[in-house]
């Protein structure tokens, strides 16, 4: 019964991708007649447009570039011309880092916060206020201060993914049962294996749903972080390749993006089954 | 109060503050009671009351308004691994195992021991509460009365001096509450263990307990009387109903639940909260008084 199920809903979605493509590839052929009373110059500029054809690729023509990445993705022909994977390496360190940061950060502060009403009533507006702010704002400040575009990128993944964290820790630790506090205090068990033993695993595993938003935020801020920083990642690819009107190359690169934020959440989910516990 | 008692609870009060400015509210007040060595002492009352702020507060968990606990001549002024609580909804880590949940109370006793001395003391506790091969099992992977045998096993094995029991039955169907009960008894009578319980089953203080102390409704709820179990000793589950005391004392105790206990506040209000009376409900016998009330620590 389930397994047939997830066979229907296999196929649903196999066909619900055909219908996708079919309709892309409708929608780029049936291009009208050459644009008349087109100045020669703009035409050549216009390139197949100015014909009537379409600038956006067929799905055949993004499958064969994709697989020419796939294929190729760690060349290095000068700083404009890197393969996707050198890319991506250079988006996932910064987030990688950025994110591990903001873990050592946040998880202990979050502690401090559920544990403490005083602490928490007093950095509330702070976070309050610092927790709507779109983390590209920090940019320039952050440019400006540490004069570094990569530590500043990385800066700006810190503190995009250290306000979920900082609040699902929080709140997870606040939330502990009262009585596996008591069975602690019964049995005189000290501040910090108190801590350890039973409020992180309590807690663990509503810190690991703060650490997957954390991480899916990061990985949707280091794209337009980098389209403003440049020179490296797959957020200045996409950028570059807009510069170079290659439609193939962002449909590729929009793909790759997806792919690996999916890889990532899928790391951090199999991570938090780990901690789940049932009751 | 006779020196020998093990517990022993002067004057105990507890107040809330009171909502919007209002006087505050009382929920029990001048409350005297004791418990001697290896004994085993219920306590019945109804909801609100305070029946679990108090086991809150000998356990140290809670602290009172007015008064204090002494046990073994010592005040309470907080939790102690001499006082092992059994929860009233088991309070097992949900990521331990048994073995698990367990040795992490044996742990806290005795840090410096050994590891396969722990192992070893933790089975002998899983043994006694007829757990053994359920070690690794989670408390998610266990019927409810297997969960509530585990807290108790995690509570005698610190080996304390007093075990408090919060209703540790009273999420339990009627069939595992009754072999539940039986272990527990059989338990309590092989290690002579001090115990204070809460309940609210009748049958269940009139098997277990020698004492049963009766309150009154709250707010300010008191110690009405004392009914000390005229069952011999040995009692068993199959056999104590047929004892000719059995009705005399489950009609005392139903009388008093019912409407004794609304009653007795004004009752009570002129005895010596010191010394609440002691009754000892028995089958009448000729020449011999029907209820002989006497004084609570004789």
């Amino acid at each position: 019964m389930e397994e047939s199920k997830s066979r229907h809903a296999l196929a649903l979605s196999a066909l619900l991708l055909a219908l996708f493509l079919g309709g892309w590839q409708l929608a780029i052929s049936g291009g009208g007649g050459p644009v008349p009373d087109m100045d020669p110059e703009y035409a050549a500029l216009m390139g197949d447009i100015a014909k009537g054809g379409s600038a956006l690729p067929s799905p055949l023509d993004v499958a064969k570039e994709m697989w020419r990445h796939i294929s190729d993705p760690f060349y290095d022909k000068g700083p404009n011309d890197k393969g996707i994977g050198i890319q991506l390496a250079y988006s996932l360190t910064r987030v990688l880092i950025g994110f591990l940061i903001a873990t050592l950060v946040a998880i202990p502060l979050g502690f401090l916060i559920g544990m403490s009403p005083l602490f928490y009533r007093a950095l509330d507006p702070f976070i309050q206020i610092l927790k709507p702010i779109s983390p590209l704002a920090w940019m320039p400040l952050a440019l400006y201060t540490i004069k570094d575009s990569d530590i500043s990128s990385v800066f700006v993944i810190f503190i995009c993914s250290i306000w979920p964290m900082l609040m699902n820790t929080a709140f997870g630790v606040a939330s502990v049962r009262r009585d596996w506090l008591n069975v602690a205090k019964t049995l005189e068990v000290g501040r910090l294996r108190t801590a350890f033993r039973v409020i992180l695993p309590a807690a663990a595993p509503t810190i690991m749903t703060g650490m997957r938003i954390a991480l899916a935020i990061a990985w949707l801020v280091i794209v337009a972080a980098e389209m403003l920083v440049g020179g490296t990642g797959v957020g200045y690819f996409v950028w570059n390749e807009w510069n170079n009107l290659s439609i193939t190359n962002i449909i590729c690169a929009i793909l790759f993006i997806g792919l690996v934020g999916m890889a990532l959440d899928q790391a951090l989910h199999g991570l938090s089954k780990l901690v789940t516990y049932t009751e | 109060m006779d020196r020998n008692n093990l517990i022993s609870v002067e004057g105990l009060a507890r107040r809330f503050p009171g909502a919007g400015g209002d006087d505050p509210v009382t929920v029990f007040d001048d409350l005297w009671f004791a418990a001697a060595k290896g004994e085993f002492v219920c306590l019945i009352g109804h909801s609100g009351c305070g029946k679990s702020t108090i086991l809150n507060i000998l356990a140290g968990i809670d602290r009172p308004t007015e008064g204090t606990v002494i046990v073994d001549g010592k005040e309470v002024t907080g939790p102690s691994l001499d006082r092992a609580v059994v929860f009233q909804g088991h309070a097992l880590m949900p990521w331990m195992t048994t073995m698990g949940n367990i040795a992490f109370a044996v742990r806290s006793r005795w840090p410096r021991w050994p590891r396969s001395k722990i192992r070893d003391h933790c089975q002998a506790y899983i043994d006694m509460v007829h757990l053994t091969g359920s070690e690794n099992k989670k408390p998610a992977q266990l019927s409810g009365g297997m969960r509530q045998r585990v807290g108790i096993a995690r509570a005698l094995a610190i080996e304390p001096r007093i075990m408090l029991l919060d209703e540790p039955f009273s999420a339990l169907d009627a069939l595992t509450r009754g072999a539940l009960q039986d272990e527990l008894l059989d338990i309590c009578a092989k290690t002579r263990q001090t115990t204070f319980m809460i309940t609210h089953d009748i049958d269940e203080a009139l098997l277990l307990a020698d004492r049963i102390l009766l309150m009154t409704n709250g707010p300010k709820a008191r110690i009405a009387e004392i009914v000390v179990n005229t069952l011999p000793k040995g009692r068993t589950r199959s056999e104590f109903h047929r004892h000719a005391n059995y009705y005399p004392l489950r009609n005392h105790l139903i009388d008093f639940l019912v409407s004794r206990s609304e009653a007795l506040r004004e009752l009570v209000a002129g005895v010596d909260p010191r010394k609440p009376p002691a009754v000892f409900p028995r089958a009448e016998e000729p020449g011999q008084p029907p209820a002989v009330i006497a004084d609570a620590t004789a």
